[in-house]
């Protein structure tokens, strides 16, 4: 049914057609309306059969999800941000445990500085933790992940986390198509787990894994995930031909076909990489997009089938690894590197904390990609007469206080940005 | 003639049933009826924590999850789950692929017990399986340090979970460091006996029981392997409850004490008799049983056998921080009324 609706409250009413069990709620922005929307459903008895925990911190709301799913039921959890970090060993233990946890994320930065701004270091930070990642571009897609996210994982016996960028989907009000019940119940059959704490078949689950086994639980941890290459193109065609639209999948390229530059990006910011995407074209510049929705596994030999006819790509993140630069694109680049004529990689690390990624800037970046390439990592929009002017008085001043608060001082004596 | 009964109150006409031998702590089981027989003592008892296992000779721990769990399982007819802190009871009870355990187990992490049981119970309700219990587990180190927020978000939400803390006061799995349940002056290998205040210092840790209770749930009490009639008909009370319960089980440590393997029991009971280690339990949030003292004995009768606190005996002269500890257990027995005034038996 089309709704009006908050991306968040959407995502609530997905989740509860997917009949969770178990929902451990503690709120973070920019996370918070979906678990909120979630206890509105079972406080008011739309959603039967399910305990909705409050719980006191992300570590307990993950930890009490892992209880409950080595239990056999359905569990649920959302979070963000510092939320993610403080659940982080959870994290793991989740998907070393092969539990098909579902939990959202609302993407957001991670501080010190503060910042409850949407970015993907969040997710970045968690990226190797043996869950499945997909990333949603609309609040359609944020929908309807979730309701693939419940069948794969369950199918694998792997946790999976949804990311859906933070306010830009998270609070975004628009016109939204809910499934129905009996759409959802014939997608999405009842968990049936392939290991269960019953008192009628005693197993001790957890057990300490010296030198002579550890390699191979990895290896079978990663192997695993390489089955989910497969399948979740296969959910997504299921989910297609069974809810009428097209949702999911490991990626999907937009006007690529005879492309020489290929922009490749995950989440909302897609939508302006497409508009800009379009505007290009009208110039006759032959660009297009690649959008990744598994991040893992990662679609190694997807994207190389995908990016090898071009001669320039361009990857747009709203990540940085620190001291290396952006994560996305050094996945890229295993991609290419064995392509015999790889095509250019240039690298763009963009919207940190919150800054818009305006098609303006887009333009700007993609044309420079065509006649002034760059090494290393490009800061999308970086005011650098700021950052020169930090550095330079770091450098002169022993005490120079702290950086974030530097800037912000600056910036209040109203430095004017850093021309176009 | 006059019967001598008759002169005698009601209750005092029937000779009061007494567990223990004069003099001794001994459990008679031999001179108890059946149905009053220690769960241990039953062949029908579950074997939850089954021999083969790793834990060192003379372990508390191991002793007193045996008595504690096997009472659970009976209690609950065999329908219990456990939930265990990473420490040393996780790994000497699973080095893959072994297990000692004959009931459902999952060990998570060191910090989230409580809160995977709460999961765990969570579970059970949903799937409509009232009869299955649940149970978390943990050392001292996991429950009053690292799982600390967990266990008080357990006990404020009132899960249906009994957590189950064995206390040896450190450390002892990763090779004896102080824990915030280790006693003053203690030495372990983050409060070595050196300097001119060796060991642990005075004015630190915490008494989780004491927090429990605050915490105004159904059920704490805490227990020791030295009294296992005791600790069993506690397990079995709690079980018998819903709601969120704390069970705290002094656990001499042969390895991290440096005590004797065959002390184990003794130091357990002289942790009670000194005052030490208060035996009481709560409900709801009030102090409803004490563990009297028969016969006080003084805290160097505790702190002799123990190699963790040798310092406090060098060269023959007594460490005046002694003074302190025996301060602190007459807090205790004041506190709890752990000595009758008339000095006699409880």
């Amino acid at each position: 049914m089309l709704k009006q609706i908050e991306g968040s409250h959407a995502m609530a009413e997905a989740i509860a057609l997917c009949r969770p069990e178990v929902i451990c709620a503690y709120p973070i922005t920019p996370q918070t309306h979906i678990v909120e929307g979630l206890g509105e459903l079972v406080k008011e008895g739309a959603l039967v059969d399910c305990e909705y925990i409050n719980v006191e911190s992300e570590f307990a709301a993950l930890s009490v999800a892992i209880g409950a799913s080595a239990a056999g039921a359905r569990a649920y959890t959302a979070t963000a941000s510092q939320g993610l970090l403080f659940m982080a060993e959870a994290v793991y233990n989740a998907s070393g445990l092969g539990l098909p946890i579902v939990m959202t994320l609302g993407n957001r930065a991670i501080g010190a500085p503060i910042n409850i701004w949407n970015d993907h270091s969040d997710a970045m930070s968690m990226r190797d933790a043996g869950w499945l990642q997909l990333f949603a571009e609309t609040n359609q897609e944020a929908v309807d992940l979730h309701i693939q996210a419940f069948k794969l994982a369950e199918e694998l016996s792997m946790p999976v986390m949804v990311c859906v960028d933070g306010f830009i989907l998270t609070h975004a009000v628009e016109r939204i198509d809910i499934p129905t019940q009996q759409q959802v119940d014939a997608y999405l059959p009842p968990y049936d787990p392939v290991q269960v704490l019953d008192p009628a078949e005693p197993a001790s689950i957890g057990a300490m894994v010296g030198p002579e086994a550890f390699t191979e639980v990895r290896f079978l941890a990663h192997y695993k995930q390489t089955l989910a290459l497969k399948l979740i193109p296969e959910f997504s065609e299921e989910f297609s031909k069974a809810f009428g639209r097209e949702s999911g999948g490991l990626l999907r390229t937009y006007r690529a076909e005879d492309a020489d530059m290929l922009v490749v990006a995950m989440g909302s910011v897609c939508g302006t990489i497409k508009d800009t995407i379009d505007e290009m074209r009208e110039d006759g510049i032959r660009i297009g997009l690649v959008v990744i929705v598994s991040f893992r596994p990662f679609p190694v030999a997807a994207l190389r089938t995908a990016l090898a006819a071009a001669k320039n790509v361009v990857v747009v993140e709203k990540s940085i690894a620190v001291g290396m630069g952006g994560q996305l694109a050094d996945n890229v680049d295993v991609a290419l590197r064995n392509l015999p004529r790889p095509p250019r990689l240039h690298s763009s690390v963009a919207g940190l904390g919150g800054r818009p990624i305006t098609r303006a800037s887009l333009h700007h970046l993609f044309r420079q990609a065509s006649v002034q390439p760059w090494e290393g990592t490009n800061f999308l929009d970086l005011n650098e007469r700021v950052v020169g002017r930090e550095i330079h008085r770091t450098r002169k001043n022993r005490r120079s206080g702290p950086t974030a608060e530097n800037i912000l001082r600056q910036l209040g004596k109203s430095v004017p940005p850093v021309a176009e | 003639m006059i019967d001598p009964a008759a002169t005698l109150a009601p209750e005092e006409a029937v000779q009061k049933l007494k567990y223990y031998q004069k003099g001794t702590f001994t459990v008679g089981n031999r001179l108890v009826a059946e149905e009053e027989r220690t769960v241990q003592a039953s062949q029908a008892r579950s074997n939850a924590l089954t021999c083969g296992h790793r834990a060192c000779q003379g372990c508390g721990e191991a002793l007193g999850a045996r008595y504690a769990i096997d009472a659970a399982m009976r209690a609950t007819n065999n329908n219990l789950i456990a939930v265990n802190a990473t420490g040393c009871l996780e790994v000497f009870t699973t080095p893959y692929p072994e297990t000692s355990w004959q009931l459902p187990w999952l060990h998570s992490l060191f910090g989230n017990a409580a809160a995977v049981a709460t999961g765990v119970a969570a579970a059970m309700r949903v799937k409509k399986r009232p009869e299955v219990r649940v149970i978390a587990q943990g050392g001292d180190g996991g429950t009053t340090d690292i799982g600390f927020q967990c266990l008080s978000g357990m006990f404020e939400r009132n899960d249906d979970v009994l957590y189950i803390c064995y206390d040896n006061e450190g450390y002892m799995n990763t090779g004896v460091q102080r824990s915030s349940a280790t006693p003053p002056t203690a030495r372990t290998a983050t409060t070595p006996a050196l300097g001119p205040e060796p060991g642990n210092v005075f004015g630190t840790g915490k008494s989780v029981p004491r927090i429990a209770v605050a915490h105004n749930i159904p059920y704490v009490a805490t227990a020791t392997v030295a009294d296992l009639h005791d600790l069993e008909r506690k397990v079995i009370k709690a079980m018998s409850i819903h709601g969120a319960r704390y069970i705290q089980i002094n656990v001499p440590c042969p390895l991290g004490w440096g005590s004797a393997s065959h002390d184990t029991i003794r130091l357990a009971r002289l942790a009670v008799e000194c005052g030490l280690y208060p035996i009481f339990e709560a409900d709801h949030g009030k102090v409803t049983q004490v563990r009297k003292i028969r016969r006080q004995v003084p805290v160097q009768d505790y702190l002799k056998l123990q190699r963790r606190f040798a310092h406090l005996f060098k060269g023959g002269h007594e460490d005046p921080r002694i003074a302190r500890l025996q301060a602190m257990c007459d807090a205790n027995i004041a506190e709890y009324g752990l000595v009758d005034a008339t000095g006699k038996d409880g």
